[in-house]
Parts: structure tokens; sequence; C-alpha cells
């Protein structure tokens, strides 16, 4: 290993790009827009930019797993903001991709009680199962590897969330049985 | 075994729902609050019980109620702190996921203590699970009466309402919670002007309290708030959840009475149930990652040789220099094969990917202390580097809007202070540092 290379996929705010490509989808269903008007009138009139965040979550879900700069210019529209406020919000938090990702992202946690565990020995395992380095996603558009930092999960360490559900307890075993699963569906 | 008071229902199937949780006296410290206390009163029930923030902070939570701006005609808010994300602690997650009615009931008590009309629970958005969890209880809550208009008929009313974060650990700092709250990047806020109690969420009053702490009130007015004080030791009163990880038989959370011995929480089958495969016990950081590591001798026994205690004194006891502090109760546990450089490395990049960047000190002094580190963990570092740690973690603490810098800076200087001699062997044994890194690596691909 080369020390002199970051081995983070995603350092400080200054590495993060918006990317350039564009999602096929970029609405609100009907439904979704029920929810939305549900939550813009959960805060006080005239603070409807609280509903920025869970509405760029709605977004993210809706529109294929990621926010492109047409679905945060959408958002803007429907909160009556301007664009950069969007992107300013969107570019701060980890958990907004922007960035098309596989349908299966794999985050795996490498904080401290999980380093401890053996959070490491998983993200290798990992990396050489799917055959890509973090930040990739596999030929086959399937899973993104991606580490993050303490999910609040030290208890049951090494883990990774996918989608809504954290998987706790790793091994590469729990792995194999996961991987495969994913791929035959 | 120690007293249980919020944990005591968490294994009755379906706890969660209001039904269940109403057969085992849930919501009944509400409807003695509504109709025994004024609210005032319940602030001083709380004040009595001596509850400290169990966040991490440990100020004295009746008294943070009382800061609050009651003169300005502004709306007051009440906002739940559910962005748990310091390493090493799981344990409002468990509240949240199994018994959401405790923090509903005593979010319902609080309110209504401060005059707070609307209230949001602040959650950070990786539990995406739990959102449908505490929709569900608020709903059950809104059907009871317990929320919504007129309250069990005392005219007062209260709108809960969850929020969703989106991956930003420093949203766990109160004023930055509330700009993310507001849509906003979760940068810190001055204090002052930006005290929460005066100039909070929309600028108006505001309490953030932690998940537990809210939850606390409820056994707070069933006990009433002295019976309470008399639970725990000295200034230390009442239960505490702690997160129990790293290198011990039994992780998970735990609730412990104040005062136990740290040495029966890490040995006892109660508790951890001793050190994983009969290795030996090197270090313990006693309250999330922030906090000071402590040795081995240190952590099981004071400087002065008295045992050292689960309370905010007693971890306390020795200032920085030979103690720590009880924090969040995120209790990590390291055995002899521990290595203190790589963890540090792991916690250092941390920081430095959760700092917001906005003081020079901790955007810029963060990717130092990771990037030093990186090196001397991987073989390349040198001995004048050890010393560079210390003078970037003094160069950060104290000089930031907000504490993520002393966050950052803290774990470092701990580490080098009481494990000196393990940062000098990583520049003394470079060739064996580099060949147990690659060891690790290409011993998992042969596993493949």
């Amino acid at each position: 290993m080369n020390w002199t290379h970051e081995t983070r996929s995603k350092s400080m705010n200054n590495h993060i790009h918006i990317s350039t490509s564009t999602s096929a989808k970029s609405e609100f269903s009907p439904a979704t827009m029920a929810l939305v008007n549900e939550i813009i009138i959960r805060y006080p009139e005239g603070k409807h930019k609280s509903a920025l965040i869970p509405l760029l979550h709605l977004a993210q879900n809706e529109f294929g797993g990621w926010l492109s700069p047409e679905s945060m210019d959408y958002v803007a529209s429907i909160l009556k903001i301007a664009p950069v406020e969007v992107y300013e919000v969107a570019t701060f938090y980890s958990m907004f991709n922007l960035q098309p990702v596989g349908k299966y992202m794999l985050e795996v946690c490498q904080t401290g009680p999980c380093g401890l565990n053996g959070a490491d020995k998983i993200i290798n395992y990992l990396k050489h199962k799917l055959n890509i380095d973090i930040g990739e996603t596999s030929a086959d558009g399937l899973f993104t590897l991606k580490t993050v930092e303490c999910l609040a999960s030290c208890g049951t360490a090494p883990m990774m969330q996918v989608g809504e559900h954290y998987y706790e307890n790793l091994t590469p075993s729990s792995i194999d049985h996961l991987l495969k699963q994913w791929s035959n569906k | 075994m120690s007293k249980k008071l919020l944990l005591h229902n968490i294994d009755i199937p379906g706890i969660e729902t209001i039904d269940i949780y109403r057969q085992h006296g849930g919501y009944s410290a509400l409807e003695k609050a509504f109709s025994t206390f004024t609210p005032d009163q319940v602030t001083e029930q709380v004040k009595a019980s001596g509850l400290r923030g169990r966040g991490g902070a440990g100020f004295p939570t009746g008294l943070k109620w009382t800061f609050l701006d009651r003169k300005s005609g502004k709306p007051i808010y009440l906002v739940c702190n559910a962005d748990e994300s310091e390493p090493g602690t799981f344990k409002d997650r468990y509240l949240l996921e199994k018994i959401p009615h405790l923090l509903i009931e005593g979010m319902i008590i609080t309110a209504y203590a401060i005059g707070a009309h609307k209230a949001y629970i602040y959650m950070r958005g990786e539990f995406k699970w739990i959102f449908p969890i505490l929709e569900k209880a608020l709903a059950e809550a809104k059907a009871a009466g317990f929320l919504g208009e007129n309250i069990l008929n005392s005219g007062f009313s209260l709108d809960l309402y969850v929020h969703p974060g989106a991956g930003a650990y420093i949203c766990g700092e109160e004023t930055a919670l509330l700009e993310s709250l507001e849509g906003n990047r979760g940068n810190p806020r001055l204090k002052p002007p930006y005290f929460p109690a005066v100039m909070g969420l929309y600028n108006c009053p505001t309490l953030v309290n932690n998940v537990e702490t809210l939850a606390a009130v409820v056994p707070i007015i069933q006990l009433g708030g002295e019976k309470y004080a008399e639970i725990g030791v000295g200034k230390s009163t009442g239960t505490k959840l702690i997160s129990a990880s790293g290198h011990i038989n039994k992780p998970g959370v735990y609730e412990i009475e104040l005062g136990l011995p740290v040495e029966e929480f890490i040995y006892s089958d109660d508790y951890c149930g001793g050190i994983k495969d009969g290795k030996q016990l090197k270090a313990v950081i006693a309250g999330g990652s922030s906090v000071p590591i402590l040795p081995v001798d240190l952590i099981l026994k004071t400087a002065a040789g008295t045992p050292r205690l689960m309370t905010y004194e007693s971890l306390a006891e020795g200032g920085f220099i030979t103690g720590t502090m009880l924090g969040s109760g995120g209790f990590i546990v390291y055995d002899e094969t521990a290595c203190i450089v790589r963890n540090l490395w792991t916690l250092a990049r941390f920081y430095h990917h959760e700092s917001c960047g906005q003081c020079s000190p901790c955007r810029e002094g963060t990717g130092w202390m990771e990037k030093v580190l990186f090196r001397l963990e991987h073989g390349q570092g040198k001995m004048s580097d050890i010393d560079l740690l210390v003078d970037v973690a003094k160069k950060i603490e104290g000089k930031t809007i907000c504490p993520l810098g002393e966050a950052a800076a803290w774990p470092v200087a701990a580490a080098i202070r009481h494990f000196r001699p393990e940062f000098e062997y990583h520049v003394t044994h470079r060739s064996e540092v580099m060949d147990i890194n690659h060891n690790s690596i290409s011993a998992m691909l042969v596993s493949a």
C-alpha cells in the first residue's frame, strides 16, 4: 500500500463533484407529492426550507438512488428556493449521492469499534469478491462499495448498511450469502 | 443487578405498541404530570432529580430548562437530539427502535413543562427502519389523545414530528442540529449570541435534549424527583445506558445504576462478561470516542488507588492527566492485541471526515492528524511526528466555534500521553509495522 494515497472514497467537501449525468425521471409520483405536502406543513409558515432534507431523501429514493442536478432543481422549485441552496445542502451530507450508484450500495462502517472487530478484513473481502475498489460500482451495475463512518452499530461490529437495513456481525460467509441473494434477485 | 428505570420493559413483546406500553404503566407519568403538577412543578421535579444530560456533556437538565427565555413572546420549541453518532454509542437507537413511546411520553411531559407547542425529533438519517416505527407510535399517541389539541383536557396542545438528518456527525452539536433542521448545512453557530435557549430554532427559544435524557423524565415523574435522586452516587443520580463494544464477551446496551465499579461492569456476567477469548484488558474509552482513552491500571483504579466507578465524578478524577469522562456512555474495550496507533488513526479519520470545515484549526488540523497517524501506522513515520501530533492537537483545542475541535484533539493527546512507547515502536520497527499491515490484507485474501 502506498501511504501517500488517500484511502477514503470521499474526503472533505472539496472532493465532491456534482454529476453531469442526467436521471431518467424527475417528477414525484402523486403519492409522493401528497407526502411532500404533508411534510411541508410540519414546519411553521414561512419556514418550509426545513423540509429540504426530508424532500432530498424522497428525491433520492424515487429518482434512482442519487441526486442529479435536475432532481435538485426540481426540489428547489417545489420549495421555491434557489437551486444553489439545494446544492450547498446536498453536498454537505454524506447520505446524498451526487453520482449514479449501483442497485445495492454496500456502506461498510470503518470507524474505531468496527475497526477493532475486523472492518478492514470485511472491506477487503468485499473488494476482492466484487472486484471493485471503494467508491466504485461493479460492471453489472449491481453493487457500489462505500466506506462510511460510525453508524451506531458498534456492539454488533463489523457491519454494513444496505438500503434500509443494517447487516451486523458480518463474516465472509454471511457476506457470500448476501451477495448471492442480491445477485439472484 | 442494578435498578432499571428505562429498560425494565424493553423485552416485553409488543412494547413498541401503545396498548402493550400502556398495559405496563405507559403514559401514567404523563397523566400524573398533567393532573398533579403545574409546568413549573414538573421542572422542579427534574431539578430535584439531579438528572444530567445523557448525550455526553452531563449538564444539569432541570437547570438547562430554566435558561429558556419565557418572556420574548416568541414560540418555544422542543427538539430531541436523536442524531446519535458518537463512535461507540448506540443506546439511543436501542430506545428508539424498541420502546418509542418512552421517548414520546418524556417529550410530551417536557413540552408541557417548558410551554412548547411544536416539537421535533431530529434523528440521524441512517436509521431508516426506525422512521416508520416512530411515525406509527406518534400516530398511536395522537389517536389516544396524548398529542394534538387539548391533551387530556388540560388545554395544552402539542404537535410532535420526526425529522431526518442525512449523515453528519456535527449535527449532534445542538446549534448545528438547529441549522440542519432549518434546511441548511450543519455549521455550528457562534455562542453568544446563538444560545438555543434564547435564539434557537427559527431564532426562537429552543430546548435541545438527548433521547435518553427525555426518556428519563418519565421515571422521574413516576418516582418523584427526590426519590430518583436517591438512586446513584452523589451528583451522579439515577441510571445510565452504557453502550459496550470492542473486545468483550457480551457487547450491547446495559442500564446501570450510576456508581457501579468499572471493574464489575467489565468482568461481571451481568454486563460485558469479561474480555473476549480469555485475553487481557489493555485500555478503555469510557464515554464515546471523544473522551480520553485510559490504560488498564487507570481505568480500574484512580491514580490515588481507589476503585474507579461509573459516575461523572469518578471517571473524571485526576483530570485529563489520569482521568477521563463518562460522556455518552460509549464504552469501547481494547484487549492486549489492539493497536492503539491504528485505532487512533481510524478515529482521526472519522473526525477529519466529520469536521464541517467552518473553522480553520479543525478543518486543517484534523486532516493533518489523520495524515500523520496514517504514516505512523503504515511504517513511514518519524520520531518527531509524535510531538507534531501533540502540537497540532493543542492548536485545535479551544480555538473552534464548537466542541468538535476538542473531540478530535483529546483522543490524540490522551493516546500519546498513555501509550507513547507504542507510537515510538511504530517508528523504530517500520518494516514490522508494514509487514503487519500487508499481512492482514494478504491473510484475508488467502482465506477468501
